[in-house]
């Protein structure tokens, strides 16, 4: 086993002032949105009585799945052994936990009454998959920051491995609770599948895959350490196994949906008519977020860096998109209340429903995934997250591209 | 200051006068099958109030019920239809095979298996015990995941400062609202406002009744007639039945 050295990264350098500073106009940016939006009332962002989750909920959704997602990297390592991933882990964990935190922010920000969020804290209905993933991202937090600390403490070493798996385990419950918080509606057509908790969980997978390489490619090029070939090709090749996992979901969505004779209004709408929710889904979606990173994930040569950042960029704004057409998309449907039937009235019956994003939906949004930066950037800058290097096992592609040579371990 | 004991009695006397007033034979004023409850009484699951609408009666330019609504909880709103309140809707139906056309009320179908208390994290979504569906707003946060498991649309979120407030409806910004079933006129031995607007305007096509009453008028036309609910299918047990549909 090789033992690790970890390092702060440097504090108070031009280029990490300039990242603070960004990131804190971003978050006070996203507070005054909040600030706009509560006190004049939701009347003023794009949200509506038939569009209820809007932009907000698009971004923090992608965070809070992509936040169990991100957590996989240190499972890889811990749970499943592979050495390659095990100095990952740190920054594993604490990229998981601010993505969560980033994504709790956004959806606590954009209730009706942010001041009640501690209501959820003294008022539980057990029955309710909200209430449920209450206690999924409580649990979430502590097992994290429990397994944060057995790989931080050597004196904790005892404790590593269970955590570990308590933490893998949790973060697919995790997941399986944010899925489930669509799969349960029955009644928009856009939902209530029991697809959608797998499904989630391969999103999660890709989506956290992708911030944490371009995170973790970020700082190691801004402090200047370096990172192997072999693990660059390893993150980049993961990445696309994990896109394929989330189209292979996707399609079985729509396929069980389409025999589903009730829900080919509904899958018509989407696949091929639904204007900007047909655009997003097969460009932004499928094309960019889905089909482009698994073939930079799969063809056959090594990954680079740069190839590695495009596939995990293209993966974060097609999960974006996806989000989009899942959130939104599934509202812009109208309900059926007479199955068969044409429907109208004075409240909209019958009618797509036109949702347009409001900027300060969007700075909202944004400001979600500025506070999880903003935690991970403060979080490396005063505690060892980061090695001081990647690229001591030694390990190089081979030629055609198939994996790596290991020289020593 | 006044009397629980006098108010009950005076509540229960107009209720009498209500339930009696006949302007001619066959025509009746107002019918007022709910008994009041004296102030701090609680509701009781002896009783589950519903309604039985006969689409056939509903005329498709009437808009008595939804009128009546706005009136009686103070939903004047900001004329934002996208955003403004709504408790019940008049909805044209048309089969796209015959041509066939017809109009309906929807508002809240108080479902004895409603989605919106089951998802709801705080429990602000409950049911008295009489079966009426209501959003405590002590503890709404204002999330709309009730509004986003509701298959009836029947749910609005109040977007912004209301005007014009009853005080038994109060409104907050940020938190979600829907048909009471007019709970307060209930709990006074009266009917809801869109009933009692559908007789005296209307064409009589709504029945406010205590479904678990055998000797009740709506229970007894349910018990013979027959009646079916929206989305029957979803098995939420909807407390508003519906003739014609």
């Amino acid at each position: 086993m090789i033992k690790h050295e970890y390092s702060e990264l440097q504090p108070m350098t031009p280029s990490w002032l300039a990242l603070v500073g960004v990131l804190g106009v971003l978050i006070l940016a996203a507070f005054g949105a909040v600030w706009y939006m509560e006190h004049n009332g939701h009347w003023v962002t794009g949200m509506t009585n038939q569009v209820v989750w809007g932009t907000p909920h698009v971004f923090a959704v992608f965070l809070i799945v992509a936040a169990s997602g991100a957590l996989n990297v240190a499972s890889i390592g811990s749970v499943f052994g592979r050495e390659l991933y095990k100095p990952l882990g740190r920054l594993s964990g604490l990229l998981a936990l601010a993505l969560l935190a980033g994504g709790l922010a956004v959806l606590v920000l954009d209730l009706g009454r942010p001041d009640r969020a501690m209501v959820m804290i003294a008022h539980w209905n057990l029955r309710s998959v909200f209430s449920l993933n209450v206690v999924l991202y409580s649990g979430m937090f502590s097992l994290i920051a429990l397994y944060l600390w057995t790989m931080m403490d050597w004196t904790m070493k005892a404790y590593y491995k269970p955590v570990a798996v308590a933490a893998f385990l949790w973060r697919l419950l995790l997941t399986t609770g944010t899925g489930s918080i669509f799969g349960f509606l029955i009644a928009r057509d856009g939902y209530g599948s029991a697809v959608m908790a797998p499904e989630f969980i391969a999103m999660s997978f890709a989506f956290g895959l992708a911030v944490f390489n371009l995170v973790l490619l970020g700082f190691y090029a801004g402090s200047g350490r370096p990172i192997s070939h072999a693990l660059i090709h390893r993150l980049g090749s993961r990445l696309g196994l994990f896109v394929a996992a989330d189209l292979y979901f996707v399609a079985m969505q729509h396929i069980t949906s389409l025999y589903w004779g009730g829900r080919a209004a509904f899958e018509t709408f989407i696949l091929t008519s639904g204007g900007v929710y047909t655009l997003l889904f097969w460009v932004g979606q499928i094309v960019l977020g889905g089909l482009i990173p698994l073939w930079l994930g799969f063809c056959p040569r090594p990954m680079e860096r740069g190839r590695v950042r495009i596939a995990s960029a293209l993966v974060i704004l097609g999960g974006l998109a996806q989000m989009y057409v899942l959130i939104v998309g599934g509202q812009a449907f109208p309900l059926q209340l007479f199955p068969g039937m044409e429907v109208s009235s004075a409240f909209a019956d019958g009618q797509f429903h036109a949702y347009t994003p409001s900027l300060p939906e969007v700075v909202l949004g944004l400001g979600g995934f500025a506070i999880a930066l903003m935690i991970v950037v403060l979080g490396c800058s005063f505690l060892r997250f980061l090695p001081v290097s990647l690229d001591h096992h030694g390990e190089h592609i081979t030629p055609c591209g198939c994996g790596p040579i290991h020289h020593h371990k | 200051m006044t009397c629980p004991n006098t108010n009950k009695d005076r509540r229960q006397f107009l209720a009498g006068v209500a339930a009696t007033a006949v302007l001619a034979p066959g025509v009746v004023l107002l019918t007022a099958p709910a008994s009041a409850r004296a102030p701090g009484e609680p509701a009781t699951s002896a009783n589950r109030w519903g309604l039985l609408i006969d689409t056939t009666l509903c005329k498709s330019d009437c808009t008595a019920c939804v009128g009546a609504c706005v009136k009686e909880m103070g939903l004047e709103g900001h004329d934002r239809p996208r955003t403004d309140a709504q408790y019940i809707r008049k909805v044209t139906v048309s089969d796209p095979e015959t041509g066939h056309s017809h109009t309906l009320p929807v508002m809240c179908q108080h479902c004895a298996k409603a989605a919106c208390i089951e998802v709801c994290p705080t429990g602000a979504s409950m049911r008295r015990a009489d079966g009426i569906v209501l959003v405590d707003r002590h503890i709404c946060i204002g999330c709309r995941y009730c509004m986003m498991a509701c298959p009836y649309k029947a749910r609005s979120f109040t977007h912004e400062e209301q005007d014009n407030q009853k005080s038994y409806l109060p409104r907050g910004k940020g938190c979600v609202e829907a048909c009471t079933l007019c709970a307060h006129r209930i709990d006074d031995g009266r009917e809801p406002a869109c009933v009692e607007a559908c007789v005296t305007e209307g064409q009589g096509a709504m029945l406010f009744g205590d479904l678990a009453d055998p000797a009740s008028k709506i229970a007894q036309r349910v018990a013979k007639e027959a009646s079916s609910r929206i989305r029957a299918d979803l098995g939420l047990e909807p407390a508003v039945r519906y003739q014609g549909i």
